[in-house]
């Protein structure tokens, strides 16, 4: 399912309509959300250096990673971004996006240190992002300057929107976000959010301008209980390794496709597998003892086959409280099946039987005081 | 008799093996703790093992919440002169008592607030020698207090603290910042601490007890070691749990169960 999006991104957008929006969406209890994203963009970028990709270039505009980051990300999977033909630019929001740094030189006795010289060709410092305009500017300058001009088109890859959401009105940002969108040279585009960190309405308005929403959740929720709490503590701790990766897709025609998957990181990266069944995940948890702690699947069926004695049914009829005397009829019945069978076998689809002896027949049912009164019987 | 009790707070930090080069640098640290249970202690611990004689380490430790004598005196306890490191330029304090950020976004001027405390922190790290091989930590005490001197303005807090983050990168320091958890866990959305979590490299809760007060356990410290290395897209959350119990001179951390 990850690849299907990335192949989506990859394909990017037919004419006349807009281009593909990727919404990779986490919250604090399964952060993953950086993790997919560097995914995605180290997928993207391979397809652009194949030539196999739609658009021609892809610009990384990093809010909340240096530029270098990326840069040794790519290295590592391969991608020389500097040699690369120049297909990649990294638009540097996280330097010094307030333009601290050059205020305070203009006050005086402050020197800023030139770093990051190297990545100068392909990373540019952006000193103000409290204006969409600008950024939008720099983006589709960037963009069409990787790309040259007629029908090549670019990828944009917004490593933060939250920090965007920080710096600007959400109104502001998703207009951004949509004339990126629209603009007839966009290719794709994806963006990270941390969902927690925001009012629901602006979650939902950045999945309204989206075509794929992935959304990170933990693959078990912890009991509300205190963190000392050793069962919940390896909750957490599995919980940071693995989590359930859901993907909504919209297609053109309007028909909306759900899939789920289980994301794993590890040393080696990220994976992901299908979705497993509670048992398997639930293997790992349970303790090693001597003794069986778990149902075989016969056990399950017969246990949820059993019927409660005061359990309603729902079937119309009024209710038996069997309470443990036989009437003389049935006791004449069961003397003549009681001597061919001692046990009640269950011949037909397994159902399960309580059965009950009473200790002795002379024994009156509780008169006066119905412990059950207050119930509803 | 300081090294053993610690133990188990510096394994979880990776503070049990060699510190030089120092095993925090680029990395962010982020302390919750609670009106019950102050972390303090975890502050003034990796303070104290950062000026080890031991290491070349230098630190700069911004103050909101105590003048210099307090930590001073806190320190000797735990057999640190503050004043000699200070003297021998591997300790720099900077007293944010007094500071009062004018109001208003625009007002926001170089000459002071968080701009010019940035700014100051810069210049003191470009003015090490050798600045590259230093191992530099920057400690916060506290970001609830940094917020009531920016007139409540998280998110110009925010801003210093992404400031602060290109300072690890930049330099490979490391920052450590103390919150208080209850002061903002009761509003609807909690967005300032969990902003810090999201950043944070390694996180540490201080917390009471579930079972309430007690007289032989001050609380529990829980330390979430995330341990990513997103160079290589890889992450080893660890996360570990045990009590405590603040002395006189030292703190003895312990599993539950197992005082001592």
């Amino acid at each position: 399912m990850a690849e299907s999006i990335c192949r989506a991104l990859r394909d990017g957008a037919l004419e006349g309509e807009h281009a593909p929006a990727l919404t990779i969406k986490d919250s604090i209890a399964s952060p993953f959300g950086f993790h997919v994203f560097c995914h995605v963009l180290s997928q993207l970028s391979s397809f652009i250096l194949a030539g196999k990709s739609q658009s021609g270039g892809l610009v990384v505009v990093s809010f909340s990673r240096s530029p270098s980051f990326y840069l040794e990300l790519l290295k590592n999977k391969g991608i020389d971004v500097v040699s690369s033909d120049k297909r990649i630019q990294i638009l540097d929001c996280y330097s010094d996006p307030l333009g601290w740094k050059d205020r305070l030189i203009e006050a005086g006795n402050f020197t800023a240190l030139s770093h990051e010289a190297s990545n100068s060709s392909t990373a540019n410092v952006l000193k103000d992002v409290k204006h969409m305009d600008k950024l939008y500017n720099s983006i589709v300058e960037r963009g069409k300057g990787l790309i040259g001009g007629g029908k090549n088109r670019f990828s944009v890859a917004i490593d933060s929107v939250d920090e965007m959401s920080r710096h600007a009105s959400t109104s502001s940002v998703a207009g951004l976000l949509s004339n990126l969108r629209s603009h007839d040279q966009v290719s794709s585009i994806f963006w990270l959010l941390h969902s927690d960190l925001h009012e629901a309405r602006v979650a939902a308005v950045l999945e309204y301008l989206s075509s794929m929403v992935t959304s990170l959740e933990p693959l078990h929720q912890p009991a509300n209980g205190h963190r000392g709490d050793l069962e919940n503590l390896s909750l957490i701790e599995h919980n940071l390794k693995k989590g359930k990766f859901h993907v909504r897709i919209k297609r053109r025609n309007g028909r909306v496709r759900v899939m789920s998957e289980e994301v794993h990181i590890e040393q080696s990266g990220i994976s992901f597998t299908s979705l497993s069944s509670e048992g398997a995940i639930n293997q790992g948890l349970v303790p090693k003892v001597q003794f069986s702690l778990e149902l075989s699947e016969k056990e399950r069926i017969d246990r949820a086959n059993v019927v409660l004695p005061f359990e309603h049914q729902g079937n119309g009829k009024p209710i038996q409280i069997y309470d443990g005397r036989r009437s003389l009829a049935d006791s004449k019945h069961e003397r003549q099946v009681a001597a061919t069978e001692k046990v009640q076998t269950n011949e037909d689809s397994g159902g399960g039987e309580i059965i009950y002896f009473r200790d002795s027949d002379d024994e009156m049912p509780d008169s006066d005081e119905d412990p059950d009164d207050d119930l509803d019987i | 008799m300081n090294q053993r009790s610690s133990n188990l707070l510096d394994e979880a930090l990776g503070l049990d093996q060699s510190i030089e080069p120092w095993p925090l640098r680029g990395r962010i640290v982020a302390i919750e703790d609670q009106v019950e249970t102050s972390g303090s202690f975890v502050l003034h611990h990796i303070l104290k093992r950062s000026l080890s004689p031991n290491s070349s380490n230098v630190s700069i430790f911004i103050a909101f919440s105590q003048p210099f004598s307090h930590y001073d005196r806190v320190l000797r306890k735990l057999g640190c002169n503050l004043v000699t490191q200070r003297d021998n330029n591997r300790f720099f304090f900077f007293d944010m008592l007094m500071l009062q950020c004018p109001g208003g976004d625009e007002g926001i001027s170089p000459e002071c607030g968080l701009i010019a405390l940035y700014g100051k922190i810069y210049k003191t790290i470009v003015a090490l020698p050798e600045v590259s091989s230093k191992n530099v930590t920057i400690i916060i005490d506290d970001l609830s207090l940094m917020e009531v001197a920016a007139n409540g303005s998280s998110d110009y807090v925010l801003d210093f603290m992404h400031y602060c983050r290109t300072l690890t990168t930049e330099f490979d320091c490391s920052l450590i910042a103390l919150n208080h958890e209850d002061i903002y866990s009761s509003a609807d959305r909690p967005t300032f601490l969990l902003q810090m979590e999201y950043l944070a490299d390694i996180l540490i809760k201080a917390e009471p007890l579930a079972t309430g007060l007690a007289s032989d356990v001050h609380g529990q410290l829980t330390v979430l070691n995330k341990g990513m290395n997103y160079r290589q897209g890889s992450s080893r959350n660890k996360i570990s749990n045990f009590h405590f119990k603040v002395k006189e001179n030292v703190v003895e951390c312990f599993y539950p169960g197992s005082q001592g």
